[in-house]
């Protein structure tokens, strides 16, 4: 493994497999009485927090609690980084409180990429800006190889605003990485103009894609692409691009339906679509602990994870 | 290694010198002789005579009239945290520049007689470099109304290019009356080209780059549809237009188009887009940030043909001095901007000269001759080094070669996108009317 993990591309296969295996066991403590290892006790864990995200937040708390790691929550709201203080000087005051790592979240992409190179700890990139969000990918990755069994040839639909989105990067890098074949679904103004470039195929069609899918992973819709002429109106991007029931039943008998969340119900996902049981929903939120503590446990744990 | 270009003083407080054996544009070997500003004789070497003046030996260094730069960002007044104008003539005499057209983006903006004359006083004062200012096409670059152009022209800074730079004159409009209304005085509208509502929040160029860094777009036909459109503006009113650091292959077909028709229009690249590409933003150092944005390899091709053919007349820095806060930044963040009169000689020597597709005369026309006349400066700058020429010029070592380290240039400022790299050719010495300001690679005084 690579000291950071700020892309889903500086995971090798070996380094991917070795993630999600390593979660497969830490998953297991969840049903034991004491869910707690010693592992990273003594490490301090910095949460660096530059937009709200309580869910992702917390489940990094929570992962790194769990390792028996001290960990500490920076949020920019209140902090000297609302007075104006700049990443490299907040960098400079963590390298000073000896974080042995630091997991941001930022509104600017390469964000991560910056701290990275002011700070000698693990950075571990929670989302940045339109960038990329690996460990939910590789919780998304996770949460698959749960319910299919396999990664390998599993054809992977990912439907929405790729342009701006940092989980359709971050899925699109490992998935590929991973031997599955993904293909991506959006109107032709929400997906990157040399998305041909990218490991997997695109279509304008979501109807017809979903018949070929095992997964099919349904983003967001963010306010401001609703005001931004990507699309006419929300109900003509609900209607061409959003899962209800009628879609959904155009899925093999197997298929699974994920988001990242938060969803909003009746734009890109219909309420009995996200409350059936082919919807992930609240396994990826569970497994997402998981992941992200075999990624601090591979990241800190140790000589065996810093080869 | 050719000469040192180490001077020997034989007369101290003379106001000649005898530059023995330089190469001519790169071309024949001759004594060059300066009385009085003024180049007074080119022999062939060893035939000129001192006579009290002092001397200095080229040793087969290439002659260059003095460079010209039509884009420098001297940022005062407002922002002499970043450059003033003292430390950006200093950096134009150490880059070989004998004038530099100062832009018109400073706090206040250059948009009246008053601010455009004092930084012209400025220039003058600091004595390394004439400072041409550029005036703002519209008050305060709010692309609103037009700045009082004509006073401007009639000011002691006798202001000929006019340019809102760094925004550009989206308004069909009002583009069009400031070609008109500078045909009166002989000027020429620099349009930075920039169609701002395809381009909003834009970060790099447009492509599998952005796409995969997730930053925004700035697509080449925000660019070419701006210049297609000033161009044709142009022929309507038949006025000057300059494009400002043409950036892709796309623009360098329409102004090849344009010129094919007649049509007055002239065009200016970069150093950095002849020599860098967008790869180089994988890494999110905003150091390679500027605007526009570095583009693909493609477009590097096609600039480089373009200045060779002659569809790109010259070559302006953009000097952008930046402090390091407004850099040690995540890239979003960051400003635009990079310097460059500190290694655009040898940037262009890489780019152009040892690829074979400019020879030293070449050089001289695209970074003097061509810029001091779209500049409209007056006589003296970018003529030839003949006898009568006022003796502005530049000796350069093409054999020199070492790493750039910007913490060693005379600008306030270090955001150089080619630090690091290894570049050839150095500048040795560069006159000003006969003053030597710089002598042995060094500023003279």
């Amino acid at each position: 493994m690579n000291r950071h993990l700020i892309s889903a591309a500086d995971l090798s296969r070996d380094d991917a497999l070795l993630v999600l295996d390593t979660a497969e066991e830490l998953a297991q403590l969840a049903e034991r009485p004491v869910r707690k290892l010693p592992t990273l006790r003594g490490r301090t864990v910095v949460n660096l927090f530059f937009e709200d995200s309580t869910r992702t937040r917390i489940s990094f708390e929570a992962a790194a609690k769990r390792l028996s790691a001290d960990v500490i929550n920076f949020s920019a709201k209140g902090s000297s980084v609302a007075k104006g203080e700049s990443l490299k000087d907040t960098a400079l005051t963590l390298e000073a409180m000896g974080a042995d790592a630091v997991v941001i979240r930022h509104g600017a992409s390469g964000a991560p990429h910056r701290l990275a190179g002011w700070v000698r700890g693990s950075v571990v990139n929670a989302g940045d800006g339109t960038h990329e969000h690996p460990t939910q990918a590789l919780l998304d990755a996770f949460t698959m190889r749960r319910r299919l069994g396999r990664l390998d040839g599993l054809r992977v639909t990912i439907v929405g605003d790729v342009l701006h989105s940092r989980v359709a990067r971050s899925n699109v890098l490992l998935l590929d990485t991973l031997g599955a074949e993904v293909t991506l679904v959006a109107p032709p103004t929400l997906l990157p103009v040399a998305v041909t470039s990218w490991p997997c195929t695109t279509s304008y069609d979501l109807s017809a894609a979903l018949p070929k899918s095992d997964v099919v992973m349904m983003l967001r819709v963010q306010q401001e692409r609703m005001t931004g002429s990507y699309f006419p109106s929300v109900r003509e991007y609900s209607r061409r691009y959003g899962l209800d029931a009628d879609r959904m039943a155009l899925l093999p008998e197997h298929a699974v339906v994920m988001h990242p969340g938060p969803m909003n119900r009746g734009v890109e996902i219909a309420a009995e679509v996200a409350d059936s049981v082919r919807s992930t929903i609240v396994e990826q939120v569970a497994n997402g602990v998981s992941v992200r503590m075999a990624v601090l446990y591979l990241l800190l744990g140790g000589a065996e994870g810093k080869q | 290694m050719t000469g040192s270009g180490a001077a020997s003083g034989t007369a101290k407080g003379s106001t000649g010198w005898l530059i023995r054996a330089a190469r001519l544009a790169g071309a024949e070997l001759a004594d060059i002789v300066i009385t009085d500003g003024l180049i007074t004789e080119t022999a062939p070497p060893g035939r000129a005579v001192a006579a009290g003046r002092q001397v200095l030996d080229a040793d087969q260094l290439i002659a260059l009239p003095g460079l010209v730069d039509l884009h420098t960002h001297l940022r005062e007044p407002g922002r002499e945290d970043a450059e003033t104008i003292e430390s950006g003539t200093a950096a134009a005499a150490l880059g070989g520049y004998t004038a530099v057209h100062a832009m018109a983006n400073t706090e206040p903006a250059a948009d009246t007689a008053g601010v455009v004359e004092q930084i012209w006083r400025l220039g003058r004062q600091a004595g390394r470099c004439d400072v041409q200012p550029v005036g703002a096409v519209t008050a305060g670059l709010a692309g609103r109304q037009l700045a009082e152009l004509g006073a401007m022209a009639d000011s002691a800074a006798r202001v000929r290019v006019f340019s809102d730079d760094g925004r550009c004159v989206s308004d069909a409009a009002l583009m069009r009356r400031a070609l008109e209304y500078v045909k009166a005085f002989g000027g020429v509208i620099a349009q930075h080209a920039q169609e701002p509502r395809l381009t909003e929040g834009a970060q790099v160029n447009e492509g599998e780059i952005s796409g995969r860094l997730g930053l925004a777009g700035w697509p080449a036909v925000a660019e070419e549809a701006v210049i297609a459109r000033d161009c044709l503006l142009a022929a309507q009113v038949d006025s000057a237009l300059h494009v400002c650091h043409v950036s892709t292959a796309g623009s360098v077909e329409i102004i090849r188009w344009a010129k094919s028709k007649g049509w007055r229009v002239t065009a200016e690249v970069t150093p950095h887009h002849l020599l860098l590409t967008e790869e180089l933003a994988a890494g999110y150092d905003p150091v390679y940030k500027v605007n526009p944005p570095l583009r693909t390899a493609a477009d590097v091709a096609a600039l480089r043909a373009g200045l060779a053919d002659g569809t790109i007349d010259c070559v302006a820095t953009d000097h952008a001095p930046h402090p390091v806060e407004d850099k040690e930044t995540e890239w979003a963040a960051a400003a635009f901007g990079m310097t460059g009169l500190e290694t655009a000689l040898r940037v262009v020597h890489a780019a152009m000269v040892e690829t074979g597709l400019l020879d030293w005369a070449g050089v001289a026309e695209r970074m003097s001759a061509r810029p001091a006349v779209i500049g409209r400066l007056a006589a003296g700058h970018g003529s030839q080094l003949t006898p009568g020429s006022p003796a502005s010029l530049v000796l350069y070592d093409p054999a020199a070669r070492d790493q750039v380290d910007p913490a060693a240039h005379a600008s306030r400022s270090r955001n150089s996108p080619f630090a690091g790299m290894v570049l050839p050719g150095r500048v040795t010495a560069t006159f000003l009317r006969g003053n030597a300001t710089v002598l042995d690679g060094k500023l003279a005084r």
